[in-house]
């Protein structure tokens, strides 16, 4: 019973006691541990230096994906590709802006809705002209939805907003490009050969790492929905707002039900609109990113067992050379388990060790690739998560390589192993 | 322990190898008896069997059929950690080459056979010093081996075989790396040990070593040709540095 009691105790001391002789050991041959481990120490920091780099994009992404906004609902027509609706007419696939017009309504977890439709024309006052503005065609609630700031007058209002007034809102680099006064508002410009009166300066569009549509330099102009949906009858999409982020997902069941009772779809046929919450996108993405850094650091894990190999060879190197040791140990008491055990150690410390050093050069390899500049890899970090694998891969790969070495150890002869010289 | 209750038992001990298709009788039919405080020296030729049989007494190697009763325990049919229970805590090895680690310090290497011993931690060092002490190294502790002359080492390898208490002391040649001064040292110690009731069993092939046992058996091509107390051995007449009675 006492020595039941005594047995964890006695195997914490027998391992505290065999990773100092193994410590010992790899010490007392520096340059030898040292070349050895290097295998291991280059692949765990190409293992932490690519889930690094993977982990810095994903963050920068998700900080991009975040700026739209986590209350944010985007809601468009789309033709289902199976189903009885696959070859349905454009024309019902489409949406009409009064399939919108009960959806606050009917959907309590929305805040505020859109309708929007851009398009790209040239805008012009007097000489001074914009081939290619971004216009974008929206409701009044837009500005709020997009959380964007009125530098100057007013934003969109309600009888802009139903009657299509021909008004609209600039942002700074349309102002310049086009020579206008810093106090611009009140000026009209002429959109599409449209005359329009400036009744806002807004902020630019938040900067965006990757999600920048269409990229380059962009000239934005807002126009109320009406003043071109009458005219052109475009297609169209709506971005809703749920009143917290939380209730996003519900919204967009709500959203959902109510648009397939709107456009009469009936049970069983695929929807004909898509919803999508920037947290179901993120969702997505997270699983997509996790794939990725599986894939690519499972890749360069392949570079361990290279290292591992390395283990393994110094491992023998190390039996044979202490043959006698291990004889003599036996000769005084050692089991063969107890010989296998400090082998196993030695090994299993030595890649350790190794993983350690191979995490700080990872570490090293990060901050390296955080000063990449344009590569967007500024948030690079090794996550916890990785760390704590790296280790424990290490470990394994000393216990794996180190077995076979160690049982060759915990089987010698002692007789024979005493003879050696 | 009684007379009647031998340490050591061997009973009709054989050991065979096979080399090739041809059987090699290291040890052919022993049997013999050692008792408690007793000091037995074994001489014989090279492939007389004394290594064979010194390899079975301590347990690193098993009789292919005879018994071996150790303490009245008969070690024939043990399981390998069992017998490295046994080389633990009822054997003392003395090498001829010392068998030192060479990057442990004295005390360190004395301790080696307390690191496979249940408690073994409890007083580890308090013990190591005491046993350095008793074979005369006080002031060595913490030296390493190379730091130590021969006679040293020897005296380290016997404080560690002493470290557990054995029931016996197995020395194999054990002055046989050293010069005669020193030699004569260690076989004191030898003497020594066994004045403080150690039973000791020693394999030479040196006749005045072994006039320093009590008992001298003789072997030849795995038998034991003669089992005398030293006085009525030829080996008696070296007892006194050499010169013939």
């Amino acid at each position: 019973m006492k020595k039941l009691l005594f047995l964890p105790i006695r195997l914490v001391l027998m391992a505290i006691q065999n990773v100092c002789v193994a410590l010992g050991q790899i010490w007392s041959n520096k340059v030898r541990s040292m070349l050895t481990t290097l295998g291991i120490i280059i692949g765990i920091a190409s293992v932490s230096g690519v889930i690094g780099s993977l982990s810095g994009l994903k963050a920068k992404i998700i900080t991009d994906f975040e700026s739209f906004g986590l209350n944010n609902i985007y809601i468009s027509p789309r033709q289902p590709d199976s189903g009885p609706l696959k070859h349905a007419s454009p024309e019902l696939i489409k949406f009409k802006p009064e399939e919108f017009e009960d959806l606050q309504a009917h959907c309590p977890s929305v805040k505020q809705m859109t309708r929007m439709s851009s398009f790209d024309a040239p805008v012009s006052r007097g000489e001074r002209s914009i081939e290619n503005a971004t216009i974008t065609c929206v409701d009044a609630a837009w500005i709020k939805i997009e959380s964007r700031d009125v530098l100057q007058g007013r934003p969109f209002s309600l009888i802009d907003e139903t009657q299509g007034r021909r008004v609209c809102l600039i942002d700074e680099k349309t102002r310049d490009k086009l020579n206008l006064d810093k106090e611009c508002v009140g000026s009209l410009i002429s959109i599409d050969n449209f005359n329009y009166r400036i009744v806002g300066l807004i902020e630019g569009a938040p900067d965006r790492a990757f999600a920048n549509m269409g990229g380059g330099e962009t000239f934005e102009v807002i126009i109320p929905f009406w003043s071109y949906y009458q005219e052109a009858k475009p297609w169209f999409s709506v971005i809703a707002a749920s009143k917290t982020p939380e209730l996003a997902a519900d919204a967009q069941s709500e959203i959902t039900f109510y648009l397939r009772r709107t456009r009469n779809q009936r049970p069983g046929d695929p929807d004909t609109f898509r919803v999508d919450t920037v947290g179901g996108e993120l969702e997505q993405f997270d699983k997509i990113m996790g794939t990725i850094t599986a894939v690519a650091g499972g890749i360069v894990g392949v570079s361990l067992l290279v290292g591992g190999i390395g283990i393994m060879n110094i491992m023998l190197v190390s039996v044979a050379e202490r043959t006698r040791e291990i004889g003599l140990r036996k000769a005084v008491g050692a089991k063969g388990s107890d010989i296998l055990m400090q082998f196993l150690t030695e090994s299993v410390v030595l890649c350790f060790v190794g993983g350690i050093a191979g995490i700080g050069l990872g570490y090293l390899i990060t901050l390296a690739i955080r000063q990449i500049p344009n590569a967007n890899l500024d948030q690079a970090y090794i996550p916890g998560w990785a760390i704590m694998m790296s280790l424990a891969f290490s470990a394994g790969v000393g216990i794996f390589f180190g077995v076979f070495p160690a049982f060759k150890a915990a089987r010698l002869n002692p007789i024979e192993a005493l003879r050696n010289e | 322990m009684s007379p009647s209750n031998p340490i050591i038992q061997l009973t009709d001990v054989r050991r065979t190898y096979d080399v090739g298709a041809e059987q090699i009788h290291a040890l052919d039919g022993v049997t013999a008896a050692v008792y408690e405080n007793e000091y037995v020296a074994v001489m014989g030729h090279s492939g007389s069997g004394k290594s064979t049989l010194m390899n079975l007494l301590g347990c690193l190697d098993r009789a292919t059929s005879g018994t071996y009763e150790l303490s009245g325990i008969d070690t024939t049919k043990m399981s390998p950690s069992a017998l490295a229970q046994v080389r633990n805590e009822k054997i003392g090895f003395v090498f001829q080459a010392f068998e030192l680690l060479p990057k442990l310090s004295a005390r360190k290497n004395v301790e080696l056979p307390l690191i496979y011993t249940q408690n073994g931690a409890v007083g580890r060092r308090r013990r190591a010093e005491e046993a350095l002490k008793r074979v005369g190294l006080s002031g060595r502790v913490n030296h390493r081996p190379n730091q130590l002359s021969g006679g040293e080492k020897q005296r380290v390898a016997i404080a560690r075989a002493l470290i557990n208490q054995p029931a016996i002391l197995l020395a194999d040649e054990p002055t046989g790396n050293l010069d005669s001064k020193t030699s004569r040292e260690i076989l004191d110690l030898f003497s020594q040990l066994h004045q403080e009731g150690h039973t000791i069993i020693m394999v030479t092939h040196e006749s005045d070593v072994a006039s320093q046992a009590q008992r001298v058996v003789r072997m030849l091509d795995g038998q034991i040709v003669s089992d005398l107390p030293v006085e009525q051995d030829d080996a008696y007449q070296y007892r006194n540095g050499g010169q013939r009675l």
